[in-house]
């Protein structure tokens, strides 16, 4: 293979006659900065054109220009990769682009988590990049993350030159072929000229319709290739995608038979999910839900569709959500689920879900429709759009009609939440309760703040009881249910929202996973709190264990390393709690300092999440209790 | 299924509340019908792994393509494909859609209920011998098929027709011994004026 080595005018080696030399000082030579002369203000001009980042070259346009173009015009301000040998041509001309903020990160698990979370807190795509070979493969559980949970996201990756593809060079993995059935779309490009179009069409994809993740993989020749192909419009992008093209707006006639089962239920219920959110039709669904007056209930990523403290507001449902809000779905007569897919989570045994309930079901993937529980009325369209043609339609209901209903869901409520334990913080143990410490945090940041989850118990701690009140505020990996999400996600969700306080809420199982993050946090100052819930437990782990497992407890015990040391190893200042009292005043210790901190919770290590229903089984057969005592 | 007024064992809109302790009929599962052969035409674009975007989704959704057949169409970057599964005619509906999720592909429809020409070609070489040779030919002849090499020990037949009619031809020369056999898997084509291509040209 030759290798080609472009000849520029910052590198004095290769210098061609034209470039421009530091010009000579005429006269009197003078070493004394600033004596006013023409000459010292020369050699201050020639050593700070010397010490300058960016040093403008005279060069031509190539493949990796390409890039950095698109992502600017794509109004990508941040992203995230981690550079290799194959992906260097973008690296050597990423400081001729001042506009774009590279965080280098420490695995590429973490920029695609961090793009991730980046994407779900602003609702922009979120971009990140690696090389070949193992780059682009510790890449994949981040788009595999994405894809679950819809996430607007394009993965770059560097490919061996074209010459070497499928020869099994240097670091050469079939990345197009592993990321293909975990992508919305996937390209692989070894022509320069073909990068523009590419690029405006992955980005096209990756937040229309459905959002989802989109791969990039770039041969290093193509990086390198000279190229003076034009970015397309807008307009080009979507003649050029004749197969793609999402539907947004609503059949009127469905929305009429919608409207028609609303108007006649009973004891309806919207089923609000992460769609509502991609939609931002936060205010068309609480408009929907009081002219109606049809109680809201949220999935996992629909928290945040609704103001918890809405008094239309039921609940998080499914697996772990409230003993209320799933015997509510129970007994419905008719479900809305909007922007929601009916997971497993969600419906426990499809054969016993919602018993006496019809559904009308809004989405705006057809796919998803019919795919898990059959529907009664198909709506296939935007949630925003949907909510909005239907908010026309309905009659306006009056909350004295709902009395019955109403007093029955306000009973069941109290009920529940008075059966969930939840007083004064301390657990059977004596040590901290988990969803106090939750709360607490919900409660100190005003319920304002970013809350980032990883996988697990705490997962569900946070989910019940941190109070969400606005959209887009919480993150967690839902369909993947990637551990290790947390610290990363958090970190791409603090820069997205710097005006929002971000706490990363992670169990120690996840923690250890990508903690290497913490010094990514550190060197590009990026302010997340940590919380992390130390249990010395794979709590989940040891919760099924416990209850499905007879007791069979292995592999669930983890040692973790002192966190506090870990911490300050790193540079961040570490805050413990291992009681009660002592919460509050180490949350607001993290919250004081101007930075990145970690509050290290030592939690009861056997404390259940309960409500629970059992996998296989229904919403009805949920376990509150376990050897008697109340959780 | 999803089509509008089914009701899945729910009471319709407005019907008099179900009483507590009556037990609910367990709720439909989408498909779990009767499974039966389907024939899927899908127009995608000529763009490079768009057989593998399409075969791949359909071994990740657990469906189990029986045959497929791929080629070119007046369009220069437009393929076709027919594709021949077995499944339920929800979990086929299932299929189709996600078949739309991938941005190659232009068009599917499910023509297993329409008239259509269903064509397709096999080439069976024959064990044969002097003594049964014509009367090997007699069959290839019976069947309209052509014989299209002969040697001492084997003649190779063309057939070409429905799945069952290729089928019933395997069928009775298997006494013979089949040495070979090659086959297209179904191509089909709506009978009629009207083109499932037309719709999509650009």
């Amino acid at each position: 293979m030759t290798m080609t080595k472009r000849d520029r005018s910052g590198d004095p080696a290769s210098a061609p006659a034209d470039a421009p030399s530091i010009p000579a000082a005429p006269g009197r030579r003078s070493h004394v900065p600033g004596d006013g002369s023409a000459a010292s203000a020369a050699v201050e001009k020639a050593r700070k054109d010397m010490l300058s980042d960016v040093r403008p070259r005279r060069r031509t346009r190539i493949g990796a220009d390409v890039v950095c173009e698109a992502l600017i015009r794509q109004g990508v301000d941040v992203f995230f990769g981690y550079p290799g040998g194959v992906i260097l041509p973008l690296y050597d001309v990423l400081g001729d682009y001042p506009e774009l903020r590279h965080i280098l990160v420490r695995h590429e698990q973490g920029g695609a988590h961090a793009a991730d979370g980046y994407a779900r807190v602003t609702g922009r795509v979120g971009v990140c990049m690696g090389t070949s070979g193992p780059g682009a493969t510790n890449l994949v559980t981040g788009i595999g993350t994405a894809l679950l949970d819809s996430i607007p996201m394009v993965a770059i990756t560097g490919n061996v030159p074209g010459a070497l593809i499928g020869k099994d060079a240097f670091q050469e993995i079939d990345i197009n072929g592993i990321t293909l059935p975990m992508t919305k779309h996937n390209y692989l490009v070894r022509n320069a000229d073909d990068l523009p179009r590419v690029f405006a069409e992955a980005f096209h994809i990756a937040r229309s319709g459905r959002p989802g993740p989109v791969h990039i993989d770039i041969t290093k020749d193509a990086l390198q290739q000279e190229t003076s192909a034009p970015h397309p419009s807008e307009e080009e992008v979507v003649a050029g995608l004749p197969g793609f093209r999402p539907t947004t707006e609503p059949n009127g006639r469905q929305l009429k038979l919608a409207a028609a089962e609303i108007a006649a239920a009973k004891r309806p219920m919207i089923l609000a999910g992460h769609g509502v959110l991609h939609a931002e039709a936060w205010d068309e669904l609480r408009a929907f839900a009081e002219r109606t007056q049809v109680p809201v209930a949220h999935t996992l990523l629909g928290i945040g569709a609704i103001d918890e403290t809405h008094p239309l507001s039921y609940g998080y449902m499914g697996m772990h959500g409230w003993k209320h809000v799933n015997r509510a779905i129970q007994s419905a007569d008719l479900l809305f689920a909007i922007g929601m897919r009916f997971d497993d989570r969600v419906t426990g045994n499809v054969r016993t879900y919602a018993p006496y309930a019809r559904i009308v079901h809004a989405d705006i993937d057809p796919a998803e429709i019919g795919k898990n529980v059959a529907v009664e009325v198909p709506i296939v369209g935007d949630a925003k759009a949907v909510l909005r043609a239907l908010l026309a339609m309905v009659p306006e209901t009056a909350p004295e009609a709902r009395a019955e209903y109403f007093a029955q869901l306000a009973e069941w409520r109290r009920e529940s939440e008075s059966s969930s334990w939840h007083g004064s913080g301390a657990w059977r143990d004596g040590l901290l309760s988990a969803d106090y410490v939750v709360g607490r945090i919900g409660e100190l940041t005003n319920h304002a703040a970013t809350y980032v989850a990883d996988v697990g118990q705490h997962q569900m701690w946070l989910a019940r009881y941190t109070g969400f009140r606005q959209p887009n505020s919480h993150l967690s990996s839902g369909g993947l249910g990637t551990m290790g999400y947390c610290v990363p996600a958090a970190m791409g969700a603090a820069l997205g929202r710097p005006d929002r306080e971000t706490w990363a809420v992670a169990g120690d199982g996840g923690f250890q996973m990508t903690f290497q993050e913490l010094m990514t946090l550190v060197q590009d100052r990026i302010p997340v709190k940590i919380a992390l819930f130390d249990n010395k437990k794979l709590g989940m782990i040891r919760q099924w264990q416990e209850i499905i497992y007879a007791g069979n407890y292995h592999s669930a015990t983890l040692l973790g390393p002192d966190y506090i040391k870990l911490a300050e190893a790193f540079g961040i200042p570490g805050f413990k709690a291992s009681k009660p009292d002592e919460v509050d005043a180490a949350i607001r210790a993290a919250q004081a300092v101007d930075g990145p901190a970690l509050v290290w919770f030592e939690i009861a290590e056997e404390q259940n999440v309960f409500p629970m229903m059992p996998a296989g089984k229904g919403l009805s057969d949920l376990i509150e209790k376990w050897g008697g005592a109340d959780e | 299924m999803t089509t509008d007024g089914a009701n899945n064992g729910r009471p319709p809109a407005g019907a008099p509340e179900t009483p507590a302790h009556a037990v609910p009929p367990p709720r439909a599962l989408p498909g779990g019908g009767e499974t039966r052969r389907h024939v899927l035409v899908a127009i995608v674009l000529n763009k490079p792994g768009v057989l593998n975007r399409v075969s791949s989704l359909m071994r990740a959704r657990n469906f189990n393509i029986e045959s497929l057949a791929v080629s070119h169409t007046a369009q220069p970057d437009v393929s076709r494909m027919t594709i021949t599964l077995r499944g339920d005619d929800v979990a086929v509906e299932q299929a189709t859609k996600q078949l739309y999720r991938l941005i190659d592909v232009l068009k599917v429809q499910d023509v297993t209920a329409e008239p259509t020409i269903e064509h397709e070609l096999a080439l069976v070489k024959i064990r044969s011998t002097e003594a049964n040779r014509a009367e090997i030919l007699r069959l290839v002849e019976l069947s309209q098929g052509r014989v299209l090499d002969v040697t001492a020990e084997s003649v190779v037949a063309q057939v070409t027709g429905s799945e069952a009619d290729v089928d019933s031809f395997v069928g009775l020369v298997r006494g013979y011994g089949i040495k070979e056999l090659v086959r297209t898997g179904a191509v089909v084509m709506a009978r009629g004026a009207g083109s499932i291509e037309e719709a999509i040209r650009r």
